[in-house]
């Protein structure tokens, strides 16, 4: 388990590192000036404006030097400015952060709440009627864009709800009931493809592991079903389950970023999608760094947790 | 030993997915041939319509025919989807077995640039490499291509690790096959399997991806058709008529899921280990 953990987080800093490079050369990948281009749709630019701008972006230097200023105020929390408000990039984010934050946890929250029943019912009812229903519309859940289904939510509930407040966002502290309210159509949107990935995997664990020969040997020995499926089975079938997860969780952010945009939330993902319609570039690299390094960490967190819960688990 | 064909037809979902997805490659290269419209034809009289035998699936704001847009839709994404999948298969599998047969330092290099790759989510990758290719079809295509290239090269790469070990390549070398021989001829054909299942259920979600960019606003711009931007223009008169946006969405949904269906299909046929087994 050591050397495991030891040899993940090697890993891990080169994928961070590899990360970090991709990160840093999104702004000077761009062909052309890229700070023409970002000060392109404004007003006066004047030489000075776009020299100022060059030399707070350390462009007049070499690449590797650049690298390194520029790592070096991202490891010291500093990701460099915004084009058009001045304000510190790490500002806009962590004003940002909580909003998609809790999107993408009540959106995984209420994935697993409803796959597990839905994954056991399919699993112990196979080819019964609940199993057909349940695998076919894990299907189309898988394949089902959520931006679409946010779509129609939205017109379903200002059609008949019209009462009900539906876009934009309120701080949980400051209006619970308000906050809540908004965030129910996004989660539940959000959460759809995750619902059926789960499901599926743990139906189709849970039918692996019946088939073992530990599970024939309690049924032969008398346990009672129930205890045999939820105490010996179950626990064995989640195994791949929770691997799926932190997959997944890379998918759900996918996922928030484009609701984000249907409800008018003012989270990451609208954010990012502004920074980069407006050329602002340094913001842009910000989020996308921030969110990309928030998921390298939720996958290792998965990894660990998996080679603790099964420890056949090697490094390969 | 039923031939692949009777295989396919025998498995219900997955014969479906083909004809669903066999239907959408159809609509897109025959668009101009089956629209009744123009894709960017107006008439203005005629805006927000429903359904009827004129505009079958009613009109837009601009009183556009849906249904041809939808087609020519289809289009764009089954454009969009294989250049992006032909190009990460390609490439990634090319990647992944060189990484196998060289090993060492060029696997090492090879595979953790790979894992590099898929360390940021997908859409924030594709969003990186639009914001600085600027955005449009060509270059979605190119963003996807690049966002699935690991999956590709992971794919070939344990397969062929297995396949390389094997006595009838180490006799290949022995008469003195190249390389690029061996690849080709001997490994290749082995990992097949695997990767044509990838390469479907890709095409599946590259569909998807593709109309979440252009919701966005950074893939297919405007005034070509796209299933993705339809939807997201729709938005505007949802209200006053909710067509284009339930029938737009309803053709992504429709060819992501013909061929996630036909995908699975397919790796129930091509994988002996999972044949009978109905995950």
């Amino acid at each position: 388990m050591t050397t495991y953990v030891i040899r993940r987080l090697l890993d891990l800093g080169f994928v961070l590192f590899g990360v970090s490079v991709l990160v840093f050369l999104m702004l000077r990948l761009i062909p052309g000036d890229a700070v023409a281009i970002m000060l392109g749709a404004n007003i006066d630019i004047t030489p000075e404006r776009v020299e100022a701008l060059r030399r707070q972006l350390g462009l007049h230097l070499p690449l590797h030097q650049q690298y390194a200023q520029w790592l070096g105020g991202v490891l010291q929390g500093d990701l460099g400015r915004s084009v058009w408000t001045g304000r510190p990039v790490a500002d806009e984010i962590l004003g940002r952060l909580p909003v998609t934050l809790q999107l993408s946890a009540m959106a995984l929250a209420f994935a697993i709440v409803v796959a597990f029943p839905l994954g056991i019912l399919a699993a112990r009812g196979r080819g019964t009627g609940a199993d057909m229903i349940v695998r076919v519309a894990s299907i189309v859940g898988l394949t089902l864009p959520s931006f679409w289904v946010g779509v129609l939510l939205l017109y379903v509930t200002s059609s008949y709800l019209p009462g009900w407040s539906t876009i934009g966002y309120v701080p949980f502290l400051e209006d619970p009931g308000g906050n809540l309210a908004r965030m129910v159509l996004p989660t539940f949107a959000v959460s759809l493809p995750m619902i059926a990935v789960l499901t599926r995997i743990l139906r189709s664990s849970l039918l692996d592991v019946l088939s073992l020969d530990y599970i024939r040997t309690g049924k032969a020995k008398g346990l009672a079903s129930r205890s045999l499926f939820y105490k010996h089975a179950l626990r064995n079938a989640m195994i791949p389950v929770i691997t799926v997860i932190g997959v997944q969780v890379g998918y759900l952010l996918s996922g928030v970023v484009v609701i984000e945009q249907v409800f008018a939330i003012p989270g990451l993902g609208r954010l990012v999608i502004g920074a980069i319609n407006e050329r602002n570039y340094p913001l842009a690299q910000g989020v996308i760094l921030v969110v990309t390094v928030v998921f390298v960490f939720v996958n290792l967190v998965v990894d660990l947790a998996y080679a603790w819960i099964d420890p056949r688990v090697e490094y390969t | 030993m039923a031939s692949f064909a009777q295989r396919m037809v025998r498995n219900r979902i997955g014969f479906a997915g083909f004809v669903l997805s066999l239907l959408v490659v159809f609509a897109a290269l025959f668009a101009p041939a089956l629209a009744t419209h123009g894709p960017r034809e107006q008439a203005v009289r005629d805006r927000f319509q429903g359904p009827s035998a004129q505009y079958l699936l009613g009109t837009d704001n601009f009183g556009r025919d849906i249904f041809s847009r939808v087609l020519y839709g289809f289009r764009t994404s089954i454009a969009v989807a294989f250049s992006a999948v032909g190009l990460a298969s390609v490439v990634g599998s090319a990647a992944g077995l060189t990484a196998a047969y060289y090993g060492g330092w060029v696997d090492r290099l090879l595979m953790r640039s790979m894992d590099v790759l898929l360390a940021f989510p997908i859409i924030l990758l594709a969003i990186a490499v639009l914001a600085v290719l600027g955005p449009g079809s060509v270059n979605t295509a190119l963003a996807i291509g690049i966002v699935y290239l690991p999956i590709f090269a992971r794919l070939a790469r344990g397969p062929a690790l297995t396949v390389l070990s094997w006595d009838y390549v180490a006799a290949a070398r022995a008469l003195g096959a190249s390389g690029g021989r061996i690849m080709g001829r001997h490994v290749l054909p082995n990992v097949f399997a695997p990767l044509l299942v990838q390469l479907t259920l890709s095409l599946s979600t590259a569909i998807l991806v593709e109309a979440s960019l252009s919701f966005l606003g950074l893939g297919t711009q405007p005034p070509t058709p796209s299933l993705g931007l339809m939807l997201s223009e729709s938005r505007d008169f949802m209200i006053l008529s909710p067509w284009t946006s339930l029938f737009s969405g309803l053709a992504i949904l429709m060819a992501s899921l013909g061929f996630n269906l036909f995908g699975d299909g397919l790796r129930d046929i091509v994988d002996p280990a999972l044949r009978g087994v109905d995950a």
